[in-house]
């Protein structure tokens, strides 16, 4: 089977996306995931921000890149997960237990502006 | 493909649904396939191979929606054990476990190893939240399959096909069977007569019940499109805790009851998920479920009790 290549090559492009050295403190967004909703189900951020996952349903629920890029951990009530994106781009995402939710990150350069 | 569920049939039909534990005992007259709820079977003298499809056991759900999940699949099981007619075998429809844990699984098979009948599985999603996605089912349960866990066998003059569409999810919303699982089935199928009784279990149902909640498999058309040359097609399917059933020419569609609690019906809430109930409906609800596959005329006849007493 093909799974222990595609786990490393899902490794390999996790690490590309996450860094979550760089994350800025105060620089955070939070997804609140309620009656099978991601809620914002779209987000734009900037570079480095840290993005946080909490399940508030009594089923577990979990976060798939539709590329393959990252899949959480099965999050069960009150369980979260994080992620950092270091480089632009939009990211589409599901729930790999209920794939009719669906969500989108839009990733935006970093301004500057703090030091 | 048409979603019967709406018609006023199927509401009466759904109201007389029973929730909690329950498992539909399928028999097998001539290779064609009748089913009845468990709870219902003792009385029963239907002759011929029998077994009995349980589904969504969630072992290690510990939420209000029912907090003793190992208990009412034992009584499931006990109901099981109490049958007239002693069935073949067990076949669960996936959602083995709440979380994929080892434990929960040891606990299922333990619970359900006590019957001590033959099982046949498919994976829910509930099964392959293992760090590799579906590793841990197949190391425990994959002897024999291919892929991602889908195989066939022949039992009491029908042709049994397990498939697995919880799996390499796309994120179109729906469950997915995929074209390695497909050209497989094409094969395995191509080896049977058309007069062959054909029983397909597989979890997600193979068509769309209600697609805003997920509740259908993208790539069904695809292996329906395999099927339509046998006289006598029959597709369980778990996934929904309902019972919801339709009839589309030689296909008889059959979605079981969880044995671990109840989910809403579509449209009638916000979302799917563990509904509660109360604690005394819980049991009280379990019903009567007979359902009978006419060969002939491939026609479905339904008839739902409650066991409440």
């Amino acid at each position: 089977m093909s799974k222990p290549a595609f786990a490393i090559a899902s490794a390999l492009a996790f690490v590309g996306v996450l860094v979550a050295s760089i994350s800025h403190a105060g620089n955070e967004r939070t997804i609140d995931i309620g009656d099978f909703v991601f809620a914002p189900s779209e987000i734009r951020v900037e570079t480095g921000a840290r993005i946080v996952f909490v399940n508030h349903d009594d089923t577990p629920h979990n976060v798939v890149d539709r590329n393959g890029a990252f899949r959480s951990k099965a999050l069960d009530t009150g369980e979260s997960f994080s992620i950092v994106f270091d480089k632009p781009g939009e990211i589409t995402y599901f729930c790999g237990l209920h794939p009719q939710m669906t969500g989108k990150v839009i990733v935006t350069p970093r301004s500057d502006r703090q030091g | 493909m048409i979603n019967d569920l709406h018609s006023p049939d199927r509401r009466r039909a759904l109201k007389c649904m029973a929730w909690g534990g329950s498992g539909v005992l399928w028999t097998l007259v001539g290779g064609v396939p009748a089913s009845k709820l468990v709870g219902a079977a003792h009385g029963g003298t239907t002759k011929g191979f029998s077994f009995v499809q349980i589904s969504d056991t969630h072992i290690g759900f510990d939420k209000a929606a029912n907090n003793d999940v190992a208990g009412t699949l034992s009584e499931t099981l006990a109901k099981i054990g109490g049958l007239s007619e002693r069935p073949a075998f067990l076949l669960h429809t996936g959602d083995i476990t709440h979380l994929s844990k080892p434990k929960e699984f040891d606990d299922a098979d333990q619970l359900i190893g006590a019957s001590r009948l033959a099982v046949h599985r498919v994976p829910g999603e509930h099964d392959v939240l293992d760090e590799r996605t579906g590793e841990a089912y197949l190391a425990r349960y994959g002897k024999g399959t291919r892929g991602d866990g889908w195989y066939s066998f022949d039992a009491g003059g029908a042709h049994f096909i397990g498939l697995v569409n919880v799996l390499r999810l796309e994120g179109t919303g729906l469950g997915r069977l995929g074209a390695e699982q497909l050209a497989w089935l094409a094969a395995d199928l191509a080896a049977r007569s058309a007069s062959t009784p054909i029983v397909i279990f597989a979890h997600m149902p193979l068509w769309t019940i209600a697609g805003e909640w997920g509740w259908g498999t993208q790539d069904s058309a695809q292996a329906l499109q395999l099927l339509t040359r046998f006289g006598s097609v029959t597709i369980l399917n778990g996934h929904i805790h309902q019972i919801a059933q339709k009839v589309e020419g030689n296909l008889v569609f059959h979605t079981a009851r969880s044995t671990a609690f109840p989910q809403p019906e579509p449209r009638t809430a916000k979302a799917p998920g563990p509904k509660v109930v109360p604690a005394e409906q819980l049991r009280s609800f379990l019903g009567l479920t007979s359902v009978t596959i006419r060969g002939g005329a491939h026609r479905l006849a339904i008839a739902d009790t409650t066991l409440a007493r």
